[in-house]
């Protein structure tokens, strides 16, 4: 079965946000803490981290994390190569014109999606976990796994973990597909009646 | 009966009375809402730097204003060993000058670039009085990056004022001596004695300065000068005292006079008379210091060339206004129509207009000259005179709303005058003998006329007694009324001569956080902690020091014999605002480092003695700064203890376990 005019111009829409990802961070980490009134930041856009990296590492040496660097992240090689692909699927699906393609292509999204949100979390469990056992600072049954989405304090730090820009239109994209699956599902029942 | 007992009653209560009047307090002149207007609650900033001279601390002093708080000594003159300035190699050829190194200085005078006649917070200028100096200082970094010394000059009181545009820093001499060689009979004053004008020109674009030229005067002291501003922008005004030209005794042979001169220099004339090659250049010696931004390294060059104008040879460029009694102040006002010359010895405030001024010089109604200089007649140059100010006007400050503010140092107040009107409208005292005051942006052509300072000669009972040696005083008046209310008393550090204040919002963002590490071009830089280590080069080693959070690298060092000139060149490795090191040596006779983010510093180590120097970081600067520290072994001369260093596993001894 073919899909509505809504169905295809949504698939536009939905390539249009996932391009944001290229212009915007997807995910903002905020710090704060006594000594720092301006507060620290951390940018994590698909390809490159931003901010205040190298402060953060500056002090994360005291509790024994691991520093952060780009280079160990092979996501922001695989990352934009997984989301060009699937901007590039919808092309297909946009040309195919077929419903069935459409839940498909919104399910891989769906696929992507958690995945990365778990990649993301392992990310956070092992720099929170994964201390030096030589740390200076050493507190009994503390760990410093940042959240994944919201606030949490950590010793003297208080950290605000949010979707930035790009991340709200990645989630955008997301209530988008669903939204219109819905919407054709309804649809294609409806001309089945 | 009942009369006397009437009378008696009336003459015990007009007593009492008597006994009741009192000479009038300082609480008695503190009114309204003083505490209001000088809190600066926590988390707010002060609304304007106040940059004041440290007079014979040889510093410069930084305070907020409204509040007074004291926010940092800017080393100038005086070796400071709080942060190695003078002590550092890096810094040590600041202070370098054709007599050596001098560690102290006289610091009066302070001045903020201007760019047409209006404050621009680029660069502060500072005089040396005693070794005559002028200094510059980055306001992004607040600090000194160039110190230019001054032949032909003694006593470098006149200085540094600037022209509108920062064109000149005009240096006069307060001393007048023998140019040349100086070995003549004190007594041949008259003949050999001279004074100088140094003109200083700046680098529009990096500040840099150069003496331009020299101006040689009849010999007498010259005082203080300010330039012109708007229609007298070519000129520039000094006051002088000792016209007599005595040469012992000032005190009485220097007043004999009735009127002494304010000069008057025509300095676009004088360019003139250079650019026509109407100089000579003279054989001198004198030093021109430079720090180096990049490099972080200052370096002493000495230069052996200036160019003299002498007045007796060039016309039409200097004219000579008689002022009463020996003037000290000589101060233009906003409009740049009206020069104040404060007689301190005199009970009156002249004040000249230059219109007038022109057209008595175009008119060429003189009264006479002076070693031939065209003397004007005072009452054809003059605007009026303020009566009956009070005793010993010494320097006058606007406000931008057309008034005056002289402060008087023998009545020890503050007199506000109408400039057009010459009338006295308001007085305020001080506490006590005021010297100088300040109107952030008093001198300029855009006065900020919020505040006015004073800074005082004399302290006495203001503060907590602290032994026969106090603090100076200063008060804050509030001028936003028609009357000054003072609102703060506060203790200054040093003796404050003059002081610039500058609203802060031309300078706080501008201000430097930390220098970035990837452009540290400083030859003894340690880029990370890699590429620390020790050099022996014959008796000179070079140790390649990394800082950061909490450790010093290398940590362990041992070969190092008595005698050896040991550099320990410390490159604080943070990136991050506020997070300075110190380096310190036990034993050492030099001093500390403060080493700011991304900066390299070199301090100097001699040791005298075998044994165990312990060095740590002396700026609290983390949880674990008590934990940075290290060793430097000394052995005796001729030992064979090798050149061993490291930190952690590196450390020596540690590996071969």
């Amino acid at each position: 079965m073919k899909l509505t005019i809504l169905g295809r111009v949504s698939i536009i829409v939905v390539i249009l946000f996932l391009a944001t990802l290229w212009a915007f961070p997807m995910w903002d980490i905020q710090l704060a803490a006594p000594q720092y009134p301006g507060g620290l930041s951390m940018q994590i856009w698909i390809n490159d981290l931003g901010g205040d990296v190298d402060i953060i590492n500056g002090l994360n040496h005291y509790i024994g994390m691991k520093t952060i660097h780009k280079e160990d992240f092979n996501e922001f090689v695989y990352l934009p190569i997984i989301m060009m692909s699937f901007m590039g699927l919808g092309l297909v699906v946009f040309i195919l014109n077929r419903k069935r393609y459409y839940y498909i292509w919104a399910g891989l999204f769906v696929c992507i999606g958690l995945l990365s949100f778990y990649d993301f979390y392992s990310w956070l469990y092992d720099y929170g976990h994964d201390l030096d056992p030589k740390a200076p600072i050493q507190v009994p049954g503390m760990s410093y796994q940042p959240p994944l989405i919201g606030y949490k304090k950590m010793l003297n730090f208080e950290a605000l973990s949010q979707p930035h820009i790009a991340g709200w239109f990645y989630i955008g994209a997301g209530v988008i597909l669903a939204l219109v699956c819905f919407y054709e599902w309804k649809k294609s029942k409806k001309a089945a009646r | 009966m009942k009369k006397l007992l009437m009378y008696t009653v009336l003459g015990a209560g007009a007593l009492a009375t008597l006994q009741g009047c009192k000479m009038k307090s300082t609480e008695s002149v503190v009114t309204g809402n003083a505490a209001a207007k000088t809190y600066v609650a926590p988390g707010q900033y002060d609304e304007f730097y106040n940059f004041v001279s440290g007079g014979f601390n040889g510093q410069v002093s930084v305070y907020g204003l409204p509040s007074g708080r004291l926010l940092k000594i800017i080393p100038v003159f005086s070796v400071f060993p709080e942060n190695g300035y003078g002590y550092s190699e890096e810094t040590k050829p600041m202070l370098n000058t054709t007599a050596g190194n001098i560690p102290w200085d006289d610091q009066h005078h302070l001045t903020i670039s201007l760019t047409n006649g209006e404050q621009d917070g680029r660069w502060l200028f500072a005089n040396a009085n005693n070794t005559p100096r002028v200094a510059r200082i980055d306001l992004t970094s607040f600090k000194t990056v160039e110190i230019l010394q001054l032949p032909n000059s003694a006593g470098n009181h006149s200085s540094p004022y600037l022209t509108e545009n920062t064109e000149y820093v005009i240096a006069g001499t307060r001393f007048s001596v023998p140019l040349g060689e100086g070995d003549v009979p004190i007594s041949s004053f008259k003949e050999n004695f001279k004074s100088t004008v140094s003109f200083i020109s700046i680098d529009k674009e990096h500040g840099n300065m150069n003496i331009a030229f020299q101006v040689v005067l009849p010999g007498m002291d010259l005082d203080l000068s300010r330039g012109g501003k708007g229609p007298s922008h070519d000129w520039f005004f000094f006051s002088t005292y000792n016209t007599e030209q005595a040469h012992t005794l000032l005190e009485v042979q220097a007043s004999e006079k009735d009127k002494d001169f304010i000069v008057a220099m025509n300095w676009k004339k004088i360019e003139e008379y250079v650019k026509s090659g109407k100089g000579k250049k003279v054989n001198v010696e004198y030093a021109h210091n430079h720090f180096n931004e990049e490099t972080q390294h200052a370096e002493s060059k000495i230069e052996n060339e200036v160019l003299v104008l002498d007045h007796s040879e060039l016309k039409d460029m200097i004219y000579m206004i008689p002022c009463p009694k020996s003037p000290h102040g000589c101060d233009v006002d906003p409009t740049g129509q009206y020069i104040v010359g404060s007689g301190k010895l005199a009970a009156l405030i002249p004040v000249f207009s230059f219109d007038k001024l022109t057209k008595a010089i175009a008119a060429k109604d003189f009264e006479g000259e002076y070693y031939g200089i065209p003397v004007m007649k005072y009452e054809s140059v003059l605007h009026g005179e303020v009566k009956k100010p009070g005793l010993g006007p010494l320097h006058t400050e606007f406000d931008g709303k057309g008034f005056g503010y002289t402060s008087m140092f023998l009545s020890s107040e503050i007199v506000k005058w109408n400039i057009e009107t010459l009338e006295v409208v308001d007085r305020v005292p001080t506490y006590y003998s005021i010297g100088h005051l300040c109107i952030p942006g008093g001198d300029t052509k855009k006065p900020w006329g919020k505040y006015v300072i004073a800074y005082n000669k004399i302290t006495k009972d203001r503060y907590l007694p602290t032994g026969p040696e106090l603090a100076q005083a200063a008060q804050l008046y509030d001028i936003s009324g028609d009357k000054m209310e003072l609102i703060l008393d506060y203790p200054t550090v040093g003796e404050p001569h003059y002081a610039q204040g500058i609203s802060a919002s031309v300078i706080k963002d501008k201000s430097v956080k930390l220098y970035d590490i990837a452009k540290n071009k400083h030859k003894y830089v340690t880029m990370g902690e890699k590429e620390a280590k020790v050099v022996r080069t014959g008796n000179r080693v070079d140790v390649y020091m990394t800082a950061i959070r909490s450790h010093l690298a290398p940590d362990n060092i041992e070969g190092v014999y008595v005698g050896d000139e040991v550099y320990f060149h410390v490159t604080n490795l943070e990136q991050d605002w506020d997070i300075p090191h110190g380096f310190a040596i036990k034993n050492n006779p030099n001093a500390e480092l403060l080493i700011m983010p991304g900066e390299t510093v070199t301090l100097k180590f001699v040791p005298q003695k075998p044994g165990m120097y312990p060095f740590y970081c002396t700026d609290f600067c983390s949880a674990l700064h008590q934990e940075m520290q290290g060793y430097l072994r000394v052995s005796p001369k001729g030992s064979n203890v090798p050149l061993k260093f490291g930190i952690g596993e590196t450390a020596p001894g540690v590996a071969a376990k």
